[in-house]
């Protein structure tokens, strides 16, 4: 972050020296201000929640009785060893959906960057644009594209490899909805635009005249974009891996509409137990769970990649 | 090296990423297909016939429109809501030194770094062990709440990258703090603020995690198509669907227009 006053102005601006003055007082007070309808919002409605979730986890009871605060941190040990399929399904999908939207969207984001020419308006407006669409019906529409009578189940019986993927273990049973294959599709699909928007932002900042430096160094186009390109795309791919990995480690939408019960990720299972169980601490439990897992991975993702960066 | 196979390599790039782009516009595709159909049960997955039934009798369905009307009132107030709180926040981030500064951005970035279910699941239980009853109110503050990190993130973006001297130029000149303020400050900060306020809005009408558990009975647009999922897909879905885009599509090419015309004169 950068300080906002001036330093490359020369001090003798008699505005900026402070007075000894009430008025000066009053100014010092202008960010708190600012800060506090905000702040306090935060507070309130952010950070009081997460203290109220957290004493949830520690209390036993029923919706009935009421529940008490007892301290039984057994819940989460409960909770894990209950539900770590999902949780490791949920890495899982996430994982593959993040590295399927990188290898996607980055052709797409060099392409509006470097050749769409006149069309790059065009090509964003594009990208941007099923955004409109409530993204709850355009995954329904998955529901008709994967459908057994669909054209990519067609298109994958016509070339015979159903049965390979069913051996796999992506599809089951010569179908693709209800199987991770469609839960994966449906994630990478749904944040895919969170990828390319960061990755078009670094690619377009890049100056073409190093990719002509590079070719009048005698680099081939793909060296030219393993050692010029990508390392200067490097923000951008960070940016949007931690966009993508995050929201799609929580969902439970994907999972719902084009999965099974084979499929459920933990914001399933954090979803039921709030509001169809009732099952509070279980769920509280869950959430911080979730919430720390994610918050160690970005930590430690943010902390590789900025020593990647630095080689 | 046979041609086409040159002409491959040197495209593949442009393949690539106009694959990505179908693969994005497919569902659209289909959405804007579907509407137009007359199912025969109650999904609307597969094709049966041509029909424009659905077009002339948008609201033909119960409670359809009553939930996409309180989507957009619940996202209009919580637009206001957020951007006012976010641009005051952002202001002081970006112009100001004061105590607790690295605390403050800490609190604007942990909701945006936070999967939506944890914050959705303990904003609930805040209101639950409130007694509060849910419905729009809940709705509403659980919006702004998550809206308000990328309020201030646009806004102030926008504030950091502008030059300082212009305020000091319009002091200089004799303008008092307010009129510095609203001829000078404001009009350079707006398109940060009009492009916070777009994020908010659309955040906001699209929601369906935060909503689901802060909604108790009341039923927003998310939440009827989240139902429909389970009782039967109307095609009037498709309808809204179809119609937010073309509209959507439509605005952003008059701007366009208005903009590359205003650039030339």
């Amino acid at each position: 972050m950068t300080d906002p006053t001036p330093t490359g102005l020369p001090p003798a601006a008699p505005a900026l020296a402070p007075a000894p003055h009430p008025a000066a007082r009053r100014k010092k007070l202008v960010p708190y201000w600012l800060l506090l309808p905000g702040i306090l919002w935060l507070l309130v409605f952010f950070a009081a929640p997460l203290v109220y979730q957290a004493s949830t986890s520690v209390q036993t009871g029923s919706v009935e009785e009421g529940f008490q605060v007892t301290w039984h941190f057994a819940t989460y040990w409960d909770a894990l060893g209950e539900y770590y399929p999902q949780f490791l399904r949920s890495v899982g999908y996430a994982a593959t959906a993040t590295a399927l939207c990188l290898a996607l969207g980055y052709p797409l984001a060099y392409l509006i960057a470097f050749k769409a020419g006149r069309w790059r308006n065009l090509l964003m407006v594009l990208v941007i644009a099923p955004f409109f669409t409530s993204f709850l019906i355009r995954t329904l529409a998955w529901k008709t594209i994967l459908s057994d009578g669909g054209p990519v189940v067609s298109a994958l019986g016509s070339l015979h490899v159903l049965g390979l993927t069913d051996a796999l273990g992506v599809t089951e049973g010569h179908r693709v909805l209800a199987t991770p294959l469609a839960v994966v599709c449906g994630l990478t699909y749904n944040f895919l635009p969170f990828m390319i928007l960061p990755l078009y932002t670094s690619l377009e900042r890049i100056d073409g005249r190093l990719h002509e430096a590079a070719g009048d160094l005698y680099a081939r186009p793909l060296t030219t974009f393993r050692k010029v390109t990508f390392p200067l795309s490097m923000p951008g791919v960070v940016a949007g891996t931690l966009l993508t990995f995050i929201p799609a480690a929580g969902d439970y939408i994907n999972a719902e509409l084009l999965g099974s019960t084979d499929q459920k990720m933990i914001g399933n299972v954090i979803q039921s137990q709030f509001l169809r169980v009732l099952d509070y601490p279980t769920a509280a439990a869950l959430s911080f769970i979730l919430m720390a897992a994610i918050l160690a991975m970005v930590t430690l993702y943010i902390r590789k990649s900025g020593t990647e960066e630095l080689v | 090296m046979t041609s086409p196979v040159r002409w491959l390599r040197r495209n593949l790039v442009v393949i690539a990423g106009l694959g990505t782009l179908a693969y994005l516009i497919l569902p659209n595709v289909i959405v804007t297909v579907f509407s137009f159909n007359k199912p025969n049960g109650r999904f609307n997955y597969e094709w049966q016939r041509f029909s424009t039934d659905a077009w002339t009798d948008p609201c033909g369905v119960a409670d359809l429109c009553g939930s996409l009307s309180l989507s957009l009132r619940i996202a209009v107030w919580a637009t206001l809501g957020a951007t006012v709180l976010g641009t005051m926040i952002a202001f002081a981030l970006a112009r100001h030194r004061f105590r607790a500064r690295s605390s403050v951005s800490t609190l604007i970035f942990l909701p945006m770094a936070m999967p939506e279910v944890v914050m959705a699941a303990s904003l609930a239980t805040l209101f639950l062990n409130m007694g509060v009853s849910f419905g729009f109110w809940t709705i509403l503050i659980a919006h702004i709440t998550f809206c308000l990190s990328f309020v201030v993130t646009a806004v102030k973006a926008r504030v950091m990258s502008m030059d300082p001297r212009l305020e000091q130029a319009a002091q200089d000149l004799y303008a008092t703090p307010l009129q510095t303020f609203l001829r000078v400050t404001l009009p350079i900060a707006a398109p940060g603020i009009v492009a916070g306020a777009l994020l908010s809005f659309a955040l906001s009408f699209d929601d369906f995690i935060i909503t689901n558990f802060n909604a108790g009975s009341t039923v927003t647009f998310p939440m009827y198509v989240w139902g429909s999922a389970q009782r039967g897909t109307p095609v009037q879905i498709n309808v809204i669907g179809t119609a937010m885009f073309a509209v959507a599509v439509l605005c952003v090419l008059v701007a366009q227009l208005v903009g590359g015309r205003r650039k030339r004169s």
